[in-house]
């Protein structure tokens, strides 16, 4: 089981769609759409959204809701069931952090990490990420990273949504800072920013207690190509 | 005179009542400074809360207002669906399971009722917005709540007077939040339709105890 999530538009269709394309990148995952009004008009529905938290799984539930009252209703419902602790709003856009979530789910983030990945897809990134460079410029020693790789992306297409998408919803499970070429690697669009082709080197450096294990799960995916020729 | 179950369930026929009556004139404000829909959205949302008051008659003022704030929030659609069920929520929550409300604890669901509003909308007054009625009503309520042996229908008239003269009070504000805020200065010399049928929700508890 993952934790569950929650996706709330003012469309039906915005809702269902959103979920039908993170599904395809988190397939264990269950997204449950709770758009549109009861009626089937344009707008949001508590009742859906609190349906939806009612089937919601065990592990806890993200939910990610669209424009301004999308995120009132999300308010409203979690108070209504009485704010159960592991179910949280992730403040991020839809489709974006949407898919950024459903993926850092599938690799079993649980609903922090999961709100993580959804949230970073917001902008540059968490800050600062200290380089070895700059520890060495103000003469302070063991600040660089904990562990650093570097890895030259395989396959064809090299870093586009998909694979960006499953490097930041792994290391959002991870308790780790994570940079990649010098941007957040939990920011799927941070990591979409680097327009890395085939043949480009990914240089990541890691610091926390997961460092090990954040550049060894990045290095797996790029060396296996994400799984794409 | 008590604010009991059957008062708030008066209360909230007659809130259907003038939502039906005055859905044109919220139309036309909404339309002025908004997307023209709420006055569609306030009397489909409270002539759900009637068809739902014809299927179970709550047993308590809490229960009624709690079945009003799902209904709302499940109804209403726009902005207005939250926020005014989020109002009747922690109203629910404030007056708890008892029989009869005294003056003094219906001064508190109201000022629950603004909080939930502002927590929810993160409004503030002067805003132009439902704010601006709440906020005179919650205030003029308990000045009277707190006045020696308050009646509890001069509380009532109370709010709603306050309510009435703050929405009036929008006219000349410049719009910070919600959709009319798009307009900017623009949105000067129209009244918030948020804060008018705040005022008539809030008329409607005067005539359920009349």
């Amino acid at each position: 089981m993952t934790v569950t999530i929650v996706v709330v538009s003012h469309s039906e269709k915005i809702a269902d769609g959103a979920t039908e394309l993170a599904a395809q990148m988190a397939p264990d995952v269950l997204i449950l759409p709770a758009g549109g009004t009861d009626d089937g008009r344009i707008g949001t529905s508590l009742e859906k959204v609190l349906a939806a938290l009612g089937k919601a799984g065990e592990d806890g539930a993200v939910v990610i809701a669209d424009l301004g009252s999308a995120v009132m209703t999300a308010e409203s419902a979690l108070e209504f069931a009485g704010d159960p602790p592991d179910v949280v709003l992730a403040d991020a856009p839809l489709v974006e952090g949407l898919v950024a979530a459903a993926v850092a789910a599938q690799g079993g983030a649980d609903v922090r990490g999961v709100r993580r990945a959804a949230e970073a897809v917001r902008g540059p990134g968490r800050r600062p990420l200290p380089s070895a460079s700059d520890a060495v410029a103000e003469g302070v020693t063991g600040a660089g990273p904990d562990y650093t790789g570097d890895f030259e992306l395989v396959n064809q297409a090299g870093m586009h949504a998909r694979p960006a998408a499953k490097i930041a919803g792994g290391l959002a499970s991870l308790d780790a800072e994570v940079a990649v070429n010098g941007v957040d690697g939990t920011s799927m669009t941070a990591l979409m920013t680097l327009a890395a082709g085939k043949g480009s080197v990914l240089h990541v450096e890691a610091w926390g207690v997961d460092a090990e294990r954040a550049v060894n799960y990045v290095g797996g995916l790029v060396q296996a190509g994400f799984g794409e020729p | 005179m008590v604010l009991d179950v059957n008062w708030t369930v008066k209360w909230l026929t007659l809130c259907a009542q003038a939502m039906a009556e005055h859905r044109l004139e919220l139309i036309e404000l909404d339309r002025a400074i908004g997307d023209s829909d709420h006055g569609e959205n306030m009397d489909r949302g409270f002539q759900a809360v009637l068809a739902k008051l014809d299927e179970d008659m709550p047993e308590t003022p809490g229960a009624a207002l709690k079945m009003t704030a799902m209904t709302l929030m499940s109804k209403v659609g726009g902005a207005a669906g939250p926020l005014y069920g989020t109002a009747f929520l922690r109203a629910a929550t404030a007056v708890g399971d008892a029989i009869e409300v005294e003056p003094a604890a219906w001064a508190g669901a109201l000022a629950a009722a603004r909080d939930g509003i502002v927590a929810r909308g993160k409004a503030e007054p002067g805003d132009k917005t439902m704010v601006d009625a709440w906020t005179p009503a919650v205030d003029a309520a308990r000045v009277v709540a707190d006045g020696g042996s308050p009646d509890v229908l001069d509380v009532l008239v109370a709010a709603a007077e306050a309510a009435e003269a703050g929405a009036v009070a929008t006219d000349p504000l410049v719009a910070r939040k919600g959709r009319a805020s798009y307009l900017g200065e623009r949105s000067a010399g129209h009244r918030d339709p948020g804060a008018v049928s705040t005022a008539l929700i809030l008329r409607a508890a005067v005539g359920a105890a009349a």
